[in-house]
Parts: C-alpha cells; sequence; structure tokens
C-alpha cells in the first residue's frame, strides 16, 4: 500500500466508525475539494451509497457554480441532500455584502450560526427531493446532529493541526483544546454525554497535495472554479462571492495544480489567503472556530 | 509514515521539529524570516520552536499543550511528525500522539541527561507498540560537543530502556538550535560517524510484515442497502494482518459460524480477487449467517485467536477517577465492545523510578499496572505479542477513553463472574417454610421459565401472551412479563443507558428466578437472543429450569432450543404443539383449548 491507500483506509475506517456508533449522524459538504473527496470517501466506505445526509450551509452568496454543482452531483449520487440558512440575517440585511457589519461578523451570522441552529434542529432543513428535483422544507422531526463528519485537515492552518480524529464538543459547541480525550491507536471517543456532540475529522492526516493527487487518481468531479479557464486565475479555496478572491495560476488541469503544488510556486502563499475574513484579525479563524464555524 | 517525537519539557523537541522543517525547506516561504523579523520586534531571541506556535493560548503558556501534526517530505516519502507534549499535565495528548506513530524520536537533554518523562515517555512508546526508536541527544553545543559525555549518557539510557524492553535503533548526537546532525552531518562532532537525523527517518521501516502474519479482520459492521436497490451483505471492517482469498473458509469468533469468502467488494476499482493487511475492505459470504459486529473472521487454518471472560493485562490509566474493581466498565478491543471488571491488580509501577508496588487497589491517574480483567461475555482476542490490533483494547470510563492496555496471557476457564455471582447469591438464598415443591404440589404443574426468541417483529409477544392466557384457563400459575412492563420500572436507571443489555438481561434471569421459585410459568420474549444470552438466563435461572422455544431465524449457534418454529403462521395451533411439548416434559398434566 501506497501513502495514498493508507490515507484512504483510515479515512475509511473512521468514516464507517462514526456510521456505527452515532444515531444522528451527518456530514458537513461545503462543495469544496477537501469534503468532495470526503463524501467520495463515503462512497468508498459504503461500496458506493452514501447513507449519511450531506448539511450545506447556503450563506446565498456562494459562486453560482457551486450551488449548481452541489445539485447536480447531489441527484446523480442520489445524496440524502439538506440545505440550511440564516434566514433572518439575510432578511434583514444583516450582512458585510449588504454594508452592514464586517465580514467576520457576516461569517459568523451566516456560517456560523445558520450551522449551529442547522445542526440542533432549531432552524428549518431543506431536503433535495429526488422526485420533484428541488429543496422542500423537511417536515420530520428535527433530530439534533450528534456526529458531524466534517472535512478539516492538519496541515490547512495552525489550529487544526492539534485537532483529534473524534473531537468532542460541549452543547455551546465549543472546543476546549488543552482538554481533549485520548486517541489509543484506532479507538476513538464514540461515547458522550447528554447535550455534547463530537466533531469527526476522517481527513486529518491528508496535505493539499495528497487531495488533489487523489482527486487525480479516483477521476473524482470537481467544481472547474479550482482550474484556470483562461484568465490566467484560478480559485484555491472556495467561499463567498464576495470575500473570496482567485489566485493567479496558469493551472487548467490537475496534473497541472499537482505540478504546481509539488515545485513549490505557491509555498509562499498561504491555501486561505483568498479568503478575505482570515485577515480580519490576527487569530481570525481561531476566534470563529471556537463558535463553532469550519 | 507518522513519527512521534517524545521527551522531557524544555529538552528541544520543538526546536528538532522547528529545524527539521526549516532544513528541508518544508516551511511556507517566507515564515523563517517574519517569525525571526517579530522576535526582533519584540527584543527577544529568536527559537526554532516559535516555527510551530500556532495557537494563542498556546504560546502564552510556553508549553506544547497537545499533539501537533508536521508535514514534511523527503526524497525517500512523505512523514507526518506528531509532536506530543513533554509536560506531564498532558500525558494523554503524548498517548494520542504514540499511539498512532511508526516509530519514535526520544529527545533527551545532553547537559540535563535523564529526567522522569525521558522514563516515562520511554515506556509509553514501549507500551503503545512503537518498534523503532530513535534516541536524540540534544544540546550538545552546552556539553562542548564532547564524545566522553554523549557515550555517558547513552551508557545510562540504553540500560534503562533495556529494563522496560526497548532496544533503541540508534542514537544520534545533535544540537538542535545549531543544526548538528539534524540535516547535515555536524563538523562539531568528527568522532561520530552515525546517520543525522534525516537518514536515520529514511532507513525506518514501513509497514512491517503484517500481511505474512495470520489472518485477522475484526468486523466493524454488516451494510445492507436494500433502500438503494442493493442487495448485497457487506461483511465491512480493515484486516488488522495476513491475507484471504476469494473461496478461502473463514470462521467467525466467539460465535464459532464458519463461511465462505464469496467476494471481495470495493468501490470504484478493479475486481479484487485477495485483500490484505491494512485495507479497509468488505466481504460477501457464500452461506447466510448471521454475525455481529465485534466478532473476528479468521482462517480455521490459521494459529487461532484465544476466546475468554478472563485476561492478564498491562495497562496505563490517564482516567480523572481512579479505576475500581467495585465498578463495571466499557472494554473496546478491535471493533468488539464488552463489559468489563478490574478482578485484580497484580503489581503497579511508577514509570518515573520504575518502582513496583503490590498493594495498591486502584489504578490513579498515571498508573501502569498489570491487572486481571474479566468480561461478562467472551470475547475472542490476542496476546498483544501475536497480534498488535486484536491485543490491545481500552477502557472508557464515564464516556472517555481513560486508560489503554496490552494482553499478555488468557486466563479463562476459571469461573466466570456470572458463575461467581450465582453460586454466592445460592449459598445466601432465603427460603420460607413453603418450599418450591411444595407449591409445585399444590399448583398440580411444575415451575417453568419459557423464553421466546427470534427477530423483532415476528409475533413473539403474540405468542407469549396467549401461552399465558391458554395456561391461566387451565389453571396453572403462570405470568407473563411484557418488556414494556420493566423499561419504564424495573429498568427506569437503565433507560440513558441504551446499550446497556446485559443489565437488563441479567434483572430478567433474577426475576425468572424468583418467579418460578415461587412455582410459576412464567413467560418473556427476548429479542435477537444469542448463545451467551441464553447461557446467561440459564444460569440466573438456576437451580430452577428454562425452556426455549424459537420462532424464526436465530443468532443461535450451539444453543439447541427445545422448540423451533419457521414461522408464526397460526397461533392456536403453535399453542397446541408448545402445550404438548409441556406435557411430554412432564411440566403440566393435561390442557383444554
Ligand atoms: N544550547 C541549546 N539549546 C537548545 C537546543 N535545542 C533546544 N534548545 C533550547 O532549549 C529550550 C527548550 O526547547 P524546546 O524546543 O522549546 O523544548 P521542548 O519543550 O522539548 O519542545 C529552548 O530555549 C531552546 O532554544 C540545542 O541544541 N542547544
Amino acid at each position: 500500500m501506497n501513502h495514498l491507500d493508507r490515507l484512504e483506509a483510515q479515512s475509511v475506517y473512521i468514516l464507517r466508525e462514526a456510521y456505527r456508533e452515532f444515531k444522528s449522524l451527518c456530514m458537513l459538504w461545503s462543495i469544496g475539494k477537501d469534503s468532495t473527496v470526503l463524501l467520495w470517501l463515503a462512497r468508498k466506505a459504503f461500496f458506493g451509497h452514501v447513507p449519511i445526509p450531506l448539511v450545506h450551509i447556503d450563506t446565498h452568496y456562494k459562486i453560482p457554480e457551486m450551488i449548481e454543482y452541489r445539485d447536480r452531483i447531489a441527484l446523480e449520487w442520489n445524496l440524502n441532500m439538506i440545505y440550511g440558512e440564516n434566514k433572518a440575517a439575510l432578511d434583514d440585511k444583516q450582512t458585510f455584502p449588504d454594508g452592514n457589519v464586517d465580514r467576520i461578523a457576516c461569517c459568523r451570522h451566516l456560517k456560523s450560526e445558520a450551522l449551529k441552529r442547522t445542526l440542533s434542529g432549531e432552524w428549518p432543513r431543506y431536503r433535495m427531493n429526488h422526485d420533484l428535483k428541488r429543496y422542500v422544507a423537511d417536515d420530520r422531526k428535527k433530530e439534533p446532529y450528534t456526529g458531524v463528519i466534517v472535512g478539516v485537515r492538519a496541515d490547512e492552518e495552525g489550529s487544526r493541526s492539534k485537532e483529534r480524529y473524534f473531537s468532542p464538543r460541549d452543547s455551546g459547541n465549543s472546543w476546549d483544546v488543552g482538554d481533549q480525550p485520548p486517541e489509543f491507536w484506532n479507538q476513538f471517543k464514540t461515547d458522550f454525554a447528554p447535550g455534547t456532540h463530537v466533531r469527526i475529522h476522517p481527513l486529518l492526516d491528508w496535505t493539499e497535495l495528497n487531495i488533489w493527487e487523489y482527486i487525480e487518481r479516483e477521476n473524482i468531479p470537481i467544481v472547474p472554479l479550482y482550474f484556470n479557464q483562461g484568465g490566467g486565475t484560478r480559485y484555491r479555496s472556495l467561499g463567498c462571492a464576495p470575500c473570496t478572491n482567485p489566485i493567479e495560476s496558469e493551472s487548467r488541469t490537475i496534473e497541472e495544480i499537482i505540478e504546481e503544488l509539488r515545485n513549490g510556486s505557491l509555498s509562499n502563499v498561504a491555501e486561505r489567503s483568498g479568503r478575505a475574513q482570515d485577515k480580519e484579525d490576527g487569530g481570525g479563524l481561531e476566534t470563529l472556530r471556537r463558535d463553532g464555524y469550519m | 509514515m507518522n513519527i512521534v517525537i517524545v521527551g522531557h519539557v524544555d529538552h528541544g523537541k520543538s526546536t528538532v521539529i522547528g529545524r527539521l522543517l526549516a532544513d528541508t525547506g518544508s516551511l511556507p516561504e517566507g515564515r523563517l524570516e517574519s517569525v525571526k523579523e517579530s522576535c526582533r520586534k519584540n527584543s527577544k531571541p529568536f527559537e526554532y520552536a516559535f516555527l510551530l506556535d500556532a495557537l494563542k493560548d498556546e504560546q502564552a503558556q510556553g508549553i506544547t499543550i497537545d499533539t501537533a501534526r508536521c508535514f514534511f517530505k523527503t526524497d525517500a516519502r512523505d512523514y507526518i511528525i506528531i509532536d506530543a507534549p513533554g509536560h506531564i499535565e498532558f500525558l494523554k495528548n503524548m498517548i494520542s500522539g504514540a499511539s498512532r506513530a511508526e516509530a519514535a524520536l526520544l529527545v533527551i537533554d545532553a547537559q540535563e541527561g535523564i529526567r522522569e518523562n525521558s522514563k516515562r515517555h520511554g515506556h509509553m512508546v514501549s507500551m503503545l507498540g512503537v518498534r523503532q526508536v530513535t534516541v536524540l541527544v540534544n544540546k550538545m553545543d552546552l556539553v562542548g560537543y564532547r564524545e566522553a559525555d554523549f557515550e555517558a549518557l547513552k551508557a545510562e539510557y540504553t540500560e534503562y530502556l533495556r529494563q522496560i524492553d526497548v532496544e533503541p535503533v540508534s542514537f544520534i548526537p545533535v544540537s538542535a538550535r545549531e543544526g548538528d546532525n539534524i540535516a547535515d552531518a555536524s563538523e562539531h562532532m568528527p568522532w561520530y560517524s552515525g546517520p543525522t537525523v534525516l537518514e536515520q527517518l529514511d532507513r525506518f521501516s514501513s509497514g512491517g510484515r503484517l500481511h505474512e502474519k495470520p489472518f485477522r479482520f475484526p468486523v466493524q459492521d454488516i451494510y445492507k442497502f436494500t433502500q438503494s436497490g442493493d442487495d448485497r451483505r457487506i461483511v465491512a471492517g480493515t484486516i488488522a494482518a495476513g491475507k484471504v482469498l476469494i473461496g478461502e473458509e473463514v470462521l467467525f469468533l466467539p460465535s464459532g459460524k464458519r463461511s465462505v469468502i464469496e467476494s471481495i467488494e470495493s468501490f470504484n476499482t478493479l475486481p479484487k480477487g485477495s485483500a490484505v493487511a491494512g485495507e479497509a475492505t468488505g466481504f460477501t459470504l457464500s452461506t447466510q449467517i448471521y454475525i455481529r459486529p465485534g466478532e473476528i473472521m479468521v482462517r480455521p487454518s490459521d494459529p487461532q485467536p484465544e476466546v475468554g471472560t478472563r485476561f492478564r493485562a498491562n495497562i496505563f490509566w490517564v482516567g480523572r477517577v481512579p479505576m475500581s474493581m467495585e465498578k463495571e466498565y466499557k472494554l473496546k478491543l478491535g471493533t468488539a465492545r464488552a463489559t468489563v471488571k478490574l478482578a485484580e491488580i497484580v503489581s503497579t509501577l511508577d514509570a518515573s523510578d520504575l518502582r513496583y508496588s503490590r498493594t495498591k487497589r486502584q489504578l490513579d491517574n498515571r498508573d501502569v499496572g498489570e491487572c486481571i480483567f474479566e468480561t461478562t461475555r467472551p470475547i475472542a482476542f490476542d496476546l498483544a505479542s501475536e497480534s498488535e490490533t486484536t491485543g490491545r483494547f481500552v477502557i472508557v470510563d464515564n464516556y472517555e477513553i481513560a486508560g489503554g492496555g496490552i494482553i499478555l496471557e488468557n486466563l479463562s476457564g476459571g469461573e466466570s463472574i456470572l458463575e461467581r455471582h450465582i453460586r454466592e447469591r445460592e449459598s445466601h438464598w432465603e427460603t420460607g417454610v413453603v418450599l418450591t415443591s411444595d407449591r409445585e404440589r399444590a399448583n398440580r404443574h411444575r415451575s417453568k421459565f419459557i423464553v421466546i426468541t427470534g427477530r423483532p417483529g415476528i409475533g413473539k409477544r403474540a405468542l407469549a401472551r396467549e401461552l399465558e392466557s391458554m395456561l391461566f384457563r387451565n389453571r396453572c400459575s403462570t405470568y407473563y412479563l411484557g418488556m414494556a412492563a420493566i423499561e419504564h420500572g424495573l429498568d427506569a436507571d437503565l433507560r440513558l443507558h441504551e446499550k446497556n443489555v446485559e443489565e437488563r438481561l441479567r434483572r430478567i434471569g433474577e426475576l425468572a428466578r424468583i418467579m418460578t421459585d415461587a412455582g410459576m410459568i412464567f413467560i418473556t420474549a427476548v429479542d435477537d437472543a444469542d448463545d451467551y444470552d441464553i447461557e446467561a438466563l440459564k444460569l440466573l435461572n438456576a437451580p430452577n429450569e428454562i425452556l426455549v422455544v424459537n420462532v424464526g431465524q436465530s443468532d443461535f449457534y450451539r444453543t439447541r432450543p427445545d422448540l423451533h418454529l419457521e414461522a408464526l403462521e397460526d397461533i392456536a395451533e403453535t399453542i397446541d404443539i408448545i402445550a404438548d411439548l409441556l406435557i411430554s416434559r412432564e411440566i403440566i398434566v393435561d390442557y383444554q383449548i
């Protein structure tokens, strides 16, 4: 087995462990390359099926290609697709593009808050109806999700290098970095007290390069925004249109992206450098993370 | 390859990592300069360790509080360096780091020498099963790069490690701060001709020879995605050791069931004819046997795992609350889960001074103990020396993993926890003046515990109620116990712990013991009972007797039900059959519909 085989096997093991142990489980799908690889790994783990609902937080400012892609894949792969949103903030225009709050506050409203309330079941969940081919407000009884699978990678950014595969959050969604449970071998935290939940991170040991190598090997369909489509720029990390900028790059194909990462021409550019909200305060992401933002 | 780096606090782990990243060009461009610049601005000396400090609160505390992963590549392969904290408070974190590593770097300060955590960590690394260890004797600059100092420390530490069964692959004299022998051979130590740290990393071997060992496949789950139009029944899991081919016979333990590998399942790959250690895979079997997650699938031709309820193990405890002999814990071994009790503490070891104690009655935080454990029902396992994944376990206390252990010996065969319980219970059992035999004579029937088993929803309840009604009409002293009746009553305290099936079963068995003692024909229905459930109920009801009626598919392998019914078509007819059986067993004399 090579390095990618080992990463794949470990992620599959973690996904199966999560599926076995958590009654109310979901997987976050941001449409980006990492969570799309995660979705692919779920198909690996469950032999072509995805028996776990996928949750996407729609800020309604996403780049339109992302949403088209999400719905196409959801139908093609027969996904149990759900989205949630912060309707109140959008209606009241409490957003950065509306000019009423700064970027960080906007993220907090449209992502953190929407995520928290969608997971808890307090706010509506919209589910893809495969017969109607559109989303319908979910009228099933909304259980809070107690296991949430997330595609974070340890190499993304400093604080993520300290994550566990199974990371408990208290009822307020917060993360106590200093006091995390031990993970012995392949035994993870799969028991939890009422009122708490667990974030599950099957991609922790993958690097950005591993992700692209795997996308190439498996031929995983990916949003075209990651490629230079002629203008000499491409997205390296995807987010909301007003706060995400492409990087300068000629890479038009997966092979070219892999080459670009290998030869180090991006090594002086942080992966999320195109994400404007990260620059707003010193520990940008860290502040939001504690709030439950992905 | 995952490498863990451990050592006493301040002996230089972070500096070694910072150096490795900087000297292999694995840092983002400009990071080195910007950290140097910020040190200059704050007029504090530059440290390679700062390259790693990512979290605000970590910088505030000035110590590595958690395992952090750092990624880098050499020409040979990809590395993940796991930085495990040296501070004693963070032992849990060190364990998490070390337990996923294939090799360890143990950093030790040339000037300070062996300290508490140099010992403790050496011990942990050994117990966690990391077989490749290299010792970095750091800060050689502080001892004038002298060979004599290096050799003295090497001799002393080798002796210590020998006592805990660790034989280092190598000792390397380094100065992390100055960069000696990290990526480049040192000019200051011409007397040293061994590898640099980087060279040593590339020499560690990866993967081991797991595929040559006896086949072990802990069953993680059974999938059938019928709703998505898929009829495959797939036994899923990760192969812990060995190799298996399509067409080979397999054996499941502890149930003892057998089948044959029909296919190897995967998604988006070429068809496979064999599967080997490390693969997360799935199989279909050529016969429809009922197995549960947690069993180990093996080849009958290989050396077999142990099956038992009692074993001796080394464990270290990192729980907030001490491990006690009074309490029941959850054990996780491979994919199996079981209820376990600490039966005996043979000895405890203070890992920092290697002193044994034979008097402790509990395991305190950070104790290493040699102990005897007992599970309430049999599990399959290996000795850790034979097969690692299936030879080690964790203990869960109050939702947290609180200890980890490796199995040294199978001690099964003696009296089980349940047997001992029954023996003690019976020796204290208090009867009135009226004996069971008196009641049976007055009732004109014998007492009996009738258990109806089968899958949920097959109609067991209807049958049980009808049976009670028939017996009652025939003037028998009988009682049907509905599960709902105890769920909200006797078992109300168990409701939060939905997985506590063993305790529920124990209570039914104890109730049966009382009701049959009262001369009754006591009837209940149990979902999905297996051999161990029936054996437990039999024991609990002893000395009185049990009668098992099974409907439809069952999980029985050894148990021969007193009556087996394929399906429940006609209840009246079924009642007739049961009544005839009761007559032939001389439980009742006669009956009328
Ligand atoms: N003189 C000298 N000091 C060192 C060397 N390596 C590390 N140090 C210093 O030892 C202190 C602790 O190092 P650090 O890497 O933070 O230790 P950790 O706690 O093991 O991660 C720092 O002040 C380092 O500058 C070395 O090779 N020589």
